[in-house]
C-alpha cells in the first residue's frame, strides 16, 4: 500500500495535484463559514450550476483551459445575484433557482449536441461529480488553481476582521462607516472564484458539500468566529488529504471520496457535541 | 457651525409618512435626548442621521469635520442568528474597525480601548463568553461596549437602557455622562424621561407637534401645557 503511494508520489505531477487539492479545500472551507452564516449557501449552489453551464460551453469550444472561461462568467453571475438579492429579497431565491436550472439544462444540451468526444455521458458525469482523478487536470489549470487559491487565502486573512464585522452585523458596520457593500461584493467574488476552483476538485454538484461541511462541523465544536474558521480550515485540509490518498489507493473518484470524508467528520462532530466534548 | 443641522425633515417608508417638519441642530458636545411615543419615528430619525435611511424631504447637513468613521451606534434591536459563533471580545473589538484607515488588523491600542470599555460597562467576567449564551441585558451591554469603541466624536444610542436592571442602567447613564463631560456628543432615544433629562441639555420631542429646545425650557413648557407632550 505504502509502496503504491510512494510510486505515485514519484511523479511531480501527483505531488502538485495533492498540493492544489489541499489549497482549494482550505480556502473553500474558510469562506464556507461566512457563506453559512450569511445564509448565502443557496447562492453558492446556484453559482456551481452556472459554472457547470460555462464549463460545458468552454468544453464545446475546445478551450485549452476551461477555467479561463468559467471564472469570469461565474464571477459576473455572483455579482448579479448579489445585486438582485439586495434589491428584491423575496424574489432572490426564485431567480437563483431559475438561473441554476437553466444553466444545467443548456450546459447538458450543448455538451450532447456539440461534443466531439464519443463519451458524452462520461464528460457530463465528470463535470458534475469531478474528474475521476485531479491528475487529469491540464497543467495550465493546475497552476491557475494554485495561484488563485493562494491569492484567495491571502485576501481572506487580510480581510478576516472586516468579514467578521460585515457578517455579524451589517447595519452596525454601515453605521460606523465600513463600506459593507464593497465587502459584500468582495465576498461574492471570492465565493465565485472558490467555486470555480472547487469544481476542478469535486465537480459542480458536490461543491456545496466541500464548502459547507467543514464550517458546519467546526460550528459543532467551537463558538468563537476565529476558532470556528481555523477549525474549519484544519478539518477541510485533513479531509482533502485523506480523500485524495484514499482515492489513489482504492481507485475511487476523488471528489466523492473527499466529500464522503467531510460527511463522516461532520457526523463525528455531531456526536462529539452530543456527548459534550469540544464546547470548551 | 453646528455638527448636525436638520431642516424641515420628512421621514417615512414608501408612501407612509412617519414624521414631518423636524428641524433641529446638534452642536459639538451636546447631549440631545429624543423622546416620543412608540412609532413616532425616533429610530427612523436615528437611521437617517447614520445615512441608513433616506429622508423623503428636507435637508440634513453635517459639519465637515464630522466623519462617519467617528460615530458609535447602539441599535434598538440587533437580531443575530442564535448559532452565530462570536465571543464577546470579538464583538466589542469590531467596534474599533470604524476608524481604521488602510488597516486590517487590531492594534494594541484597539485592544486597550476594548478592554477599557468592557470594564466600564461591567462585563469583564463575560469577556471570554459567547454572545449566544448571554441574557438579553448582557447582550445589550456588550453592544454598548462595541458602540463606545466606535465612538470618537459622536455616540448615538437607541433606547440604551431597555432591558437593563436598575444598577446597570444607572451605570450606563454614568458612563454616558462621563463621556459627554469629556467632549463627546451624545444623541440618545429614551422613554425614561426623569433620568434621561437629568443629564441632557437639549430635547427633541417627536409627535403630532414637534418640540426642540433646551431641557429647562422643555420642562417649563410641559408643566404649562400638559397636552403638548403627552
Ligand atoms: N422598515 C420599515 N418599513 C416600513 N415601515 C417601518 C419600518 N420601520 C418602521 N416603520 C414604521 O415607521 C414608524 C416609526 O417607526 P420607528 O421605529 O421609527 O418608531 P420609534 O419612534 O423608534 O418607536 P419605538 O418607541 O417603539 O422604538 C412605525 O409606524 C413603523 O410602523
Ligand atoms: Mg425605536
Amino acid at each position: 500500500m505504502i509502496q503504491k503511494l510512494i510510486m505515485y508520489f514519484q511523479f511531480p505531477f501527483v505531488r502538485y495535484a495533492l498540493i492544489v487539492g489541499v489549497l482549494i479545500a482550505l480556502c473553500s472551507s474558510l469562506l464556507g463559514v461566512t457563506l453559512v452564516l450569511k445564509r448565502y449557501s443557496f447562492i453558492g449552489d446556484g453559482l456551481s450550476h452556472v459554472a457547470f453551464g460555462a464549463m460545458a460551453v468552454a468544453a464545446v469550444m475546445r478551450f485549452a483551459s476551461t477555467t479561463v472561461v468559467v471564472l469570469p462568467v461565474t464571477v459576473i453571475c455572483a455579482i448579479l445575484l448579489l445585486r438582485r438579492g439586495q434589491n428584491a429579497k423575496i424574489h432572490g431565491d426564485a431567480a437563483i433557482a431559475m438561473l441554476s436550472v437553466s444553466a444545467l439544462a443548456f450546459g447538458y444540451m450543448l455538451m450532447n449536441v456539440f461534443s466531439a468526444s464519443s463519451n458524452v455521458s462520461g464528460d457530463v458525469c465528470s463535470t458534475l461529480f469531478g474528474s475521476t482523478s485531479i491528475l487529469t487536470l491540464s497543467k495550465t489549470d493546475v497552476w491557475l488553481c494554485a495561484v488563485l487559491a493562494v491569492v484567495m487565502l491571502a485576501l481572506f486573512v487580510l480581510l478576516f476582521n472586516r468579514i467578521f464585522a460585515v457578517t455579524f452585523d451589517e447595519t452596525f458596520a454601515k453605521a460606523i462607516g465600513i463600506n459593507a457593500d464593497r465587502y459584500n461584493l468582495i465576498i461574492a467574488i471570492m465565493i465565485a472564484v472558490i467555486i470555480v476552483l472547487a469544481m476542478n476538485l469535486v465537480g459542480s454538484l458536490l461543491i456545496s458539500a466541500l464548502v459547507i461541511f467543514p464550517a458546519l462541523s467546526a460550528m459543532r465544536l467551537y463558538r468563537s468566529f476565529l476558532k470556528v474558521t481555523v477549525c474549519s480550515g484544519i478539518l477541510s485540509v485533513l479531509c482533502a488529504l485523506a480523500g485524495i490518498l484514499i482515492s489513489i489507493l482504492a481507485g475511487t473518484p476523488v471528489g466523492s471520496t473527499i466529500v464522503a470524508a467531510d460527511a463522516v467528520v461532520f457526523l463525528i462532530c455531531c456526536v462529539l457535541k452530543r456527548i459534550g466534548v469540544g464546547t470548551e | 457651525m453646528a455638527l448636525i443641522t436638520a431642516d424641515h425633515l420628512k421621514l417615512g417608508y414608501d408612501s407612509q409618512i412617519v414624521a414631518s417638519d423636524l428641524s433641529f441642530t446638534v452642536e459639538e458636545g451636546d447631549y440631545l435626548c429624543i423622546i416620543g411615543e412608540n412609532g413616532s419615528g425616533k429610530t427612523t430619525l436615528m437611521k437617517a442621521l447614520l445615512g441608513l435611511h433616506k429622508p423623503l424631504e428636507g435637508s440634513l447637513e453635517f459639519a465637515e469635520d464630522m466623519d462617519q468613521n467617528e460615530i458609535g451606534y447602539l441599535p434598538q434591536q440587533t437580531v443575530i442568528q442564535s448559532d452565530f459563533p462570536a465571543s464577546v471580545r470579538e464583538i466589542v473589538l469590531s467596534g474599533c474597525q470604524g476608524h481604521w484607515r488602510n488597516r486590517f488588523f487590531y492594534s494594541a491600542e484597539d485592544r486597550a480601548t476594548a478592554k477599557r470599555y468592557i470594564e466600564q460597562v461591567g462585563i469583564t467576567d463575560l469577556a471570554d463568553k459567547y454572545y449566544s449564551d448571554l441574557s438579553g441585558g448582557q447582550k445589550q451591554r456588550v453592544l454598548l461596549a462595541r458602540a463606545l469603541c466606535a465612538a470618537v466624536k459622536v455616540l448615538l444610542l437607541d433606547e440604551p437602557i431597555a432591558g437593563l436592571d436598575p444598577s446597570a442602567s444607572e451605570n450606563m447613564y454614568r458612563v454616558i455622562k462621563e463621556l459627554n463631560g469629556a467632549g463627546m456628543t451624545i444623541i440618545m432615544i429614551s422613554h425614561d424621561l426623569t433620568s434621561a433629562l437629568k443629564d441632557a441639555n437639549k430635547v427633541l420631542h417627536i409627535g403630532e407637534t414637534n418640540y426642540f429646545g433646551t431641557v429647562s425650557e422643555y420642562l417649563k413648557v410641559r408643566t404649562e401645557d400638559l397636552g403638548g407632550a403627552k
